[in-house]
C-alpha cells in the first residue's frame, strides 16, 4: 500500500517536474548533437508528412548506425507532432529548445515564418530545403535561415521556363491553383512579374485549407480553359485537385505541380487516370536504388530498425526529400566540425557550416545520392546553394524525368529577393550584415 | 475548519460590497498574484513562459471577452476568432503605419477598433436570437477571414499574406525575453480581469444578465435591449481585440489569417462552456483546460519514458482530451467554475457536513 502511494507520488513529482520544463534526460546530452524533428504524422497532411518524416529520421539513424555519428559524435533527436499547425509547431520548437538544438526543419512554410524571428536569438539554424521564405536566400538579412536546394520563386520561374519552351506564352492563360496559406501565396509575385514579361494572363485560384472542397475552383477552370494549370497544393489538396481535374476532363498533360505536389500520395488515389500529370522534381524523383538506399536497407530495415512501416516507402519522392533534408543538416554539422573541431558543435558554429557548404560531385558520390542532387555551394550571399530543378511525369505507375535541368533566372529573381529582404529587415528593424563582394 | 467566515463582520456597505468579502479569499488571491508575479518568473523555464503561460493568459483574456457576451448577456457568438483577427491586424497596421506609437496604446486602440467592428456585427442581435445569431456571427467570422486574406492593404502588400509584428518595446524597454513577455501579458490580463469582474457586478452587468435571463421581462423593468446588447458586444469585442493583438504580437510574432480561423472561435466557445458560463474565474479554468491539458497529455508518455510513436501519442491525446470534455460536462454541466464553487461550499461545512 505504502509502495503504491510512493509510486503515485513519484509519478506526480515527475509530472510536475516535467511541466516546469526541467530537462530530465540532460545527462545523456553533453556528448551528443541534438536535432529536433518537427513532423506531422496525423491530420489532413499526414499522407505527405509521414514519408518525409520517415526519410528524415532514417537518415539520422543511418548516420548513427553506419558511421557511429558525425565524425564520432552521435546525433540524438526527438520527434514532435505539429499537425502542420503553426501554433503547435512553435510549441514543439519551444519544447525542444531546452535540449540545445543546432538546426531545425519544420516542413511547413507557416511554421518557418513563425520561427524566422526566433532562430537568430536562439542561435538555431533553420534549414528549409525546398520550402520556406524565398527571400531568405539573402544571407545579409536572414543569417540563420537556409532555403537550401530551391525556393518557390525558383520553382515558379522554372515552371514558366518549361512551358515557354513549348511555344510562346503571349496571350495564353495560366491558372495557379494554390493552397491559401503563405506556402501557396509565395510564388505569386514572381508569376505576376513573369506574366508581364511573357504576356500571359495569370488566373489565381485559392483553395481553402485543407483543400477537400474544390468543385468551384475546377468549374472555373472548365469555363476558362487555361492553357496550363500550376498546382501549388499539399496533402489531400493535391489528390483532390487531380481527381477534380479528371472530373472536369482537364488534360493532365497541361498540369504542373510544384515539387510538393508531385509525389506518390498525390497521384496514387487516381492511379492510371493521373497519367501524364507533370511535376517539378527538386533534383530528385523516386530513385530507390542509389547507394544510400542500399545502406538504408542493409543497416536499418534488414535489422528491423527502419522507421517506415513498409520497406517500399524507402525511395519514394517525399522519403527521399526528407532524407536529403537530414543529409544537408548533417553536412552542415560536418562542415562546422571541419572548422571548429570534431566535437559537439553549437548552433552558431553550424550556422557557419551551413553557410560554407560545398557538396561537389565527388562528395555527392561519397554520400551515395548520385543523380539525386546537384552540387550545392552556399555562401553568405547565397543561402540556397543550388537553383536548378527538372520536370518528372507520372506514367500511371511511376515517376520518370521528362526534361533536362533548368536553372532559375537569377537575373530576374535576385533583385526581387534583395528588395524583399531589405523590406523585411526594415519592417522588423533587423540589422543587415554585409557579405562583402559576392 | 480553515475556510470559515465566522467573526468576520461587515460594518459598512463598502466592506459588504467588496470584491472578495471573505478574508481567506483575499489572502488566497494576494498569494496567487504574488506567486504569479514573483515566484513564477524566478523559477520558470523558457518553455513554461513561451509555450504554456503566455498562450494560456492571452486566451483567458479572449475567453473573458466571449464570456461577457455569451455567459453574461446570453448572445451566442461564433465570430470570436474573426474579432481576434481584427485586433491583430489593427495592431499590425497601427504599428507599421503610425511609427513610434506606444505598444500599450497600440493594444488599446486595436481593442477600440475591434469594439467598433464588434458593435457593427452586433446590430443584428437586436432582431435575431439564439442559434440564428450564432449563424449571423459565423458570417462575420468568414467575412473577416476573407477580408484579411484578400484585401492586400491590411497585410501591407505582403507577398505571402503572412505579416510579422515589429519588435516589442514599452517606453524604450524591450519586451523580448520570455519573462518580460509573460509579465506584460500577466499585467494586462490582471487589469482586464479586474475590470471585467467589476463591470459584471455593476449596473451594466446586471442589465446584461437581465437580458440573458428574459429579454422581455428586462425590457418591462426598464432595461433598454439596444444599450444592453450593444454594450455587451462592445465590451466583449474590446477584450477579444486586445487578446487578438497580444496573440499576434507576443505569442506568434508572425501570422496569417489561418491563425484566427473558425476553429479558434470554437476553441474559445468550448473554453467558456467548459470553464463556466457567466463566470470570470471560469474563463481562466476553461482556458487552462483547453490550452494546457492537451500539451500535458502529449508529453506524459515522454516523461514516463513510455515508448510510443509520435502518431500514437497524438491520437491518444485527442482521445483522452475528448473523453475528459465529456466527463466534465456530465459531472458538472455548469462548468469547472461551478465545481470550484461547490468545493468552497463543502470546505465551509467541513468537517461537519449535513
Amino acid at each position: 500500500m505504502r509502495d503504491m502511494f510512493r509510486n503515485k507520488a513519484a509519478a506526480c513529482a515527475l509530472a510536475v517536474a516535467g511541466s516546469l520544463g526541467l530537462a530530465l534526460d540532460a545527462a545523456a546530452q553533453a556528448n551528443e548533437i541534438f536535432l529536433p524533428v518537427l513532423v506531422y504524422r496525423t491530420g489532413a497532411y499526414a499522407p505527405n508528412g509521414v514519408p518525409w518524416a520517415d526519410g528524415f529520421v532514417d537518415y539520422l539513424k543511418l548516420v548513427n548506425e553506419r558511421d557511429g555519428g558525425v565524425n564520432g559524435v552521435k546525433i540524438s533527436y526527438e520527434e514532435c507532432e505539429t499537425g502542420y499547425a503553426t501554433d503547435r509547431g512553435v510549441e514543439c520548437y519551444e519544447r525542444l529548445k531546452s535540449k540545445k538544438p543546432v538546426a531545425v526543419s519544420p516542413l511547413s512554410t507557416g511554421i518557418t515564418y513563425a520561427l524566422i524571428d526566433k532562430v537568430p536569438q536562439d542561435k538555431v539554424v533553420l534549414i528549409t530545403a525546398g520550402y520556406g521564405r524565398a527571400d531568405s536566400v539573402d544571407g545579409e538579412a536572414f543569417k540563420y535561415v537556409f532555403p537550401l536546394l530551391g525556393t518557390y520563386w525558383d520553382a515558379a520561374d522554372i515552371l514558366v521556363q518549361h512551358v515557354a519552351k513549348k511555344g510562346s506564352l503571349k496571350g495564353k492563360k495560366i491558372a495557379l491553383v494554390y493552397h491559401d496559406s503563405p506556402y501557396g501565396k509565395e510564388p505569386i509575385p514572381v508569376l505576376e512579374e513573369l506574366a508581364k514579361k511573357h504576356g500571359f494572363e495569370l488566373m489565381k485560384l485559392p483553395v481553402t485549407h485543407p483543400g477537400v472542397e474544390q468543385k468551384a475552383t475546377w468549374l472555373q477552370i472548365r469555363q476558362q480553359r487555361p492553357d496550363y494549370v500550376f498546382l501549388w497544393g499539399w496533402g489531400v489538396m493535391n489528390s483532390t485537385a487531380i481527381k477534380e481535374a479528371i472530373a472536369v476532363s482537364y488534360p493532365r498533360l497541361q498540369m504542373y505541380g510544384v515539387w510538393w505536389a508531385a509525389a506518390e500520395p498525390d497521384v496514387l488515389p487516381a492511379e492510371m487516370a493521373a497519367k501524364g500529370y507533370n511535376g517539378l522534381a527538386l533534383g530528385h524523383s523516386a530513385e530507390n536504388s542509389a547507394a544510400i538506399h542500399k545502406d538504408m536497407l542493409k543497416y536499418l530495415y534488414d535489422k528491423g530498425k527502419g522507421t517506415a512501416a513498409k520497406k517500399d516507402e524507402v525511395g519514394s519522392v517525399l522519403y527521399n526529400r526528407g532524407m536529403l533534408s537530414a543529409m544537408l543538416t548533417v553536412e552542415s554539422v560536418r562542415a562546422a566540425q571541419g572548422k571548429f573541431g570534431n566535437r559537439v558543435v553549437t548552433g552558431e558554429e553550424v550556422q557557419w557550416g551551413a553557410e560554407h557548404l560545398n557538396i561537389d560531385g565527388a562528395r555527392i558520390k561519397a554520400l551515395g545520392v548520385e543523380g539525386m542532387i546537384r552540387p550545392v555551394k552556399t555562401s553568405c550571399y547565397d543561402h540556397e546553394g543550388s537553383h536548378s530543378a527538372r520536370i518528372h511525369t507520372w506514367d500511371g505507375t511511376k515517376w520518370s524525368y521528362t526534361s533536362d535541368w533548368y536553372e532559375a533566372d537569377t537575373k530576374l529573381l535576385r533583385p526581387m529577393v534583395e528588395a524583399s529582404a531589405k523590406k523585411y529587415a526594415a519592417d522588423k528593424r533587423v540589422e543587415m550584415r554585409s557579405c562583402g563582394k559576392a | 475548519m480553515i475556510y470559515r467566515e465566522t467573526g468576520q463582520f461587515k460594518s459598512s456597505y463598502a466592506s459588504d460590497a467588496q470584491l472578495l468579502p471573505i478574508l481567506q479569499d483575499r489572502i488566497f488571491m494576494i498569494g496567487l498574484l504574488a506567486f504569479a508575479f514573483v515566484v513564477v518568473p524566478a523559477v520558470g523555464s523558457e518553455y513554461l513562459f513561451d509555450a504554456i503561460l503566455v498562450p494560456f493568459l492571452i486566451l483567458s483574456l479572449a475567453a473573458i471577452g466571449l464570456n461577457i457576451l455569451v455567459g453574461y448577456c446570453g448572445q451566442l457568438s461564433l465570430g470570436t476568432g474573426g474579432f481576434m483577427a481584427v485586433g491583430a491586424y489593427a495592431a499590425y497596421n497601427l504599428a507599421i503605419r503610425v511609427p513610434d506609437l506606444n505598444l500599450l496604446v497600440i493594444f488599446i486602440l486595436a481593442g477600440l477598433i475591434t469594439t467598433l467592428v464588434g458593435m457593427l456585427f452586433g446590430i443584428p442581435s437586436l432582431r435575431i436570437k439564439g442559434f440564428y445569431l450564432a449563424v449571423a456571427t459565423l458570417a462575420a467570422q468568414f467575412f473577416i477571414d476573407w477580408a484579411f486574406a484578400r484585401i492586400r492593404w491590411f497585410t501591407n502588400d505582403s507577398s505571402s499574406g503572412s505579416v510579422s509584428a515589429p519588435p516589442l518595446a514599452i517606453f524604450g524597454v524591450p519586451i523580448e525575453s520570455p519573462i518580460a513577455k509573460y509579465l506584460m501579458v500577466l499585467a494586462i490580463v490582471c487589469v482586464g480581469a479586474l475590470l471585467a469582474k467589476n463591470l459584471t457586478r455593476g449596473a451594466i452587468g446586471r442589465s446584461w444578465m437581465a437580458i440573458r435571463d428574459m429579454d422581455v421581462a428586462a425590457e418591462v423593468i426598464g432595461i433598454r435591449p439596444l444599450t444592453a446588447k450593444l454594450s455587451a458586444f462592445a465590451v466583449s469585442s474590446f477584450y477579444v481585440g486586445v487578446a487578438g493583438a497580444l496573440w499576434a504580437f507576443v505569442r506568434l510574432g508572425s501570422w496569417e489569417p489561418l491563425a484566427f480561423d473558425v476553429n479558434r472561435s470554437f476553441q474559445l466557445l468550448f473554453m467558456v462552456i467548459i470553464g463556466g458560463l457567466g463566470s470570470i474565474l471560469g474563463s481562466f479554468l476553461g482556458a487552462a483546460f483547453i490550452v494546457i491539458l492537451p500539451l500535458m497529455l502529449n508529453q506524459i508518455p515522454t516523461w514516463l519514458a513510455i515508448p510510443l510513436s509520435t502518431a500514437a501519442i497524438s491520437h491518444i491525446e485527442v482521445m483522452i482530451f475528448g473523453a475528459l470534455i465529456v466527463f466534465f460536462l456530465i459531472v458538472e454541466p455548469h462548468g469547472l467554475a461551478r465545481l470550484w464553487a461547490i468545493g468552497k461550499e463543502k470546505l465551509r461545512l467541513w468537517p461537519f457536513p449535513h
